[in-house]
């Protein structure tokens, strides 16, 4: 099952500066009197999403486009549960991979081994879950001995390697995915692409962000362009070309 | 927008601490890989801990048992599990006002219910304060107080203390996401509490200002893990304030938690 609908999604934020984030003004301003009602205009807002509204149906491909600061990033955001909207609904059917940062949660001290199963359990999956995955988890990673080792001691693209594999490991309905993902060398990059290839092509669901509309063109079956936090438009990919 | 939580938010905010709650792989686990990153590769490990607090018990018990007059076979057992225990009820507190702050990585990434970033730190100190035992085992052996047989109502009162953790943590951690500074105003407060709370005095030696302690919700729960092991009677007012501040605690952190629970994300 793999679904989405939003209407009327509002998501903004309040900017406590520094200082104003303080009781300390709070209380002044309650103890000057009558100037409470200001609190709201005080700080000011910035809205991320402007009453969105849009359905993912079972199937689809979504790429989202805009501007920096257009809102693609809150979008995921939301749809990865993160952030719930202030006002407005927001359905979501299926279990949703949030890929945003592949490397969440893992521990440079920890063995690659605790690693994996601290990704897992991050992302959702019971124990035994992942004693099912860890062998192929393990020799995707192609990390042989150094799963025993401390994660330290990997050099980066070892490590993004590991977190690159638990990550797509993960069965999911809902993909969220900030930018196509690429890792390693060349030989490993060629295999990372086949394999996050067919973890979204198993999800139900794939929303992408991105800046490169070609990714997008070539990858997405809807395209949704956001600007100031509203849908400026949403068409098929078709309609690119 | 509404002031007051209504019915949905509160069974989401239900849902949340449940779901926390049940997840007891994933906090375990986060806590665990805590205590042990905080350790790695020192051969000791999280005994430090215990060594260090060790070492403070030693040096403090003779100095204020000859400081306050007090016999040292009676005095020292009970500064021993005082200071213990305290240890443990500070951290939760000074801990709280950074569960979520500090899960700021997780909370924007990823769907958890906030109560496990909670449960991780109660669970942390948990690990800890298990360590630190040791020094409540070997000072029971060393001193052999009265033993009695409710003894073992401590580790009830033990429970007692990590269970009002949740509370402390929600209400703090989120109260702290939203007001930077209040963190700073727990800290002294915990800190001048040490004075205030009998860990290195009795409540007798108030003479008849002994409500001084009376008053104080972290004397009984202090109590309810060290009266039972020094062979005190269970005491009743204690056991009744405990389960006061536990109520009312979960009822109060329910409505401030149902009302703001959406917002954490926000404010992280």
């Amino acid at each position: 099952m793999g679904y989405i609908r939003a209407k009327d999604v509002l998501v903004e934020f309040r900017i406590y500066g520094a200082s104003s984030r303080s009781l300390k003004k709070t209380f002044i301003r309650a103890a000057t009197g009558g100037v409470l009602a200001k609190d709201a205009a005080d700080h000011p807002i910035v809205r991320a999403l402007d009453h969105v509204s849009f359905e993912i149906r079972e199937g689809e491909r979504i790429g989202v486009t805009g501007h920096n600061g257009s809102g693609k990033t809150t979008l995921l955001r939301v749809i990865a549960g993160a952030y719930e909207p202030l006002s407005g609904a927001l359905d979501i059917q299926g279990r949703v991979a949030s890929m945003l940062s592949v490397g969440l949660g893992m521990d440079m001290e920890a063995s690659g081994l605790e690693n994996i199963y601290l990704r897992a359990a991050i992302m959702g999956l019971r124990r035994s879950e992942i004693d099912t995955l860890i062998d192929d988890v393990a020799a995707f990673a192609e990390l042989g001995d150094y799963l025993e080792m401390p994660m330290r001691t990997y050099s980066s693209g070892m490590a993004m390697r590991l977190a690159f594999a638990v990550s797509t490991n993960v069965p999911a309905d809902i993909v969220v995915m900030d930018e196509w993902l690429s890792v390693g060398d060349e030989e490993f990059s060629s295999k990372a692409q086949k394999r996050l290839r067919g973890t979204i092509d198993k999800a139900r669901v794939l929303v992408l962000a991105s800046h490169d509309l070609a990714l997008l063109k070539s990858n997405c079956t809807r395209i949704i362009r956001l600007d100031h936090g509203q849908i400026v438009s949403d068409q098929p990919v078709s309609a690119y070309s | 927008m509404n002031t007051l939580a209504g019915p949905r938010s509160i069974s989401l905010a239900i849902r949340d601490v449940k779901d926390g709650l049940l997840n007891v792989p994933v906090w375990s686990m986060l806590a665990w890989q805590e205590v042990r990153q905080r350790y790695r590769r020192s051969m000791l490990g999280p005994f430090w801990l215990t060594i260090s607090m060790g070492a403070l018990v030693a040096g403090m018990g003779p100095l204020y048992g000859r400081l306050f007059g007090q016999d040292l076979g009676e005095y020292f057992p009970y500064l021993a599990i005082g200071i213990v225990v305290w240890q443990l009820m500070a951290s939760l507190i000074n801990d709280s006002t950074q569960v979520f702050i500090g899960a700021e990585q997780y909370i924007k990434q990823i769907r958890l219910p906030f109560t496990i970033h909670v449960m991780r730190m109660v669970w942390r100190n948990a690990i800890i304060f298990g360590h630190n035992l040791v020094i409540v085992l070997l000072v029971l052996i060393f001193f052999l107080p009265t033993w009695a047989w409710w003894a073992p109502l401590s580790i009830l009162g033990m429970a007692a203390i990590l269970i009002n953790g949740v509370w402390i943590g929600l209400l703090f951690g989120l109260v702290c996401a939203r007001f930077r500074d209040i963190a700073q105003i727990i800290s002294s407060v915990v800190q001048i509490a040490f004075f205030f709370t009998p860990v290195m005095w009795k409540p007798e030696m108030l003479g008849r200002h002994q409500w001084a302690a009376q008053v104080n919700p972290l004397h009984h729960l202090l109590e309810v893990v060290r009266g039972p092991l020094l062979g005190a009677r269970p005491s009743v007012t204690s056991w009744a304030v405990v389960v006061l501040i536990t109520a009312a605690g979960f009822a109060f952190t329910t409505l401030l938690f149902s009302r703001y629970r959406a917002r954490i994300a926000y404010w992280v």
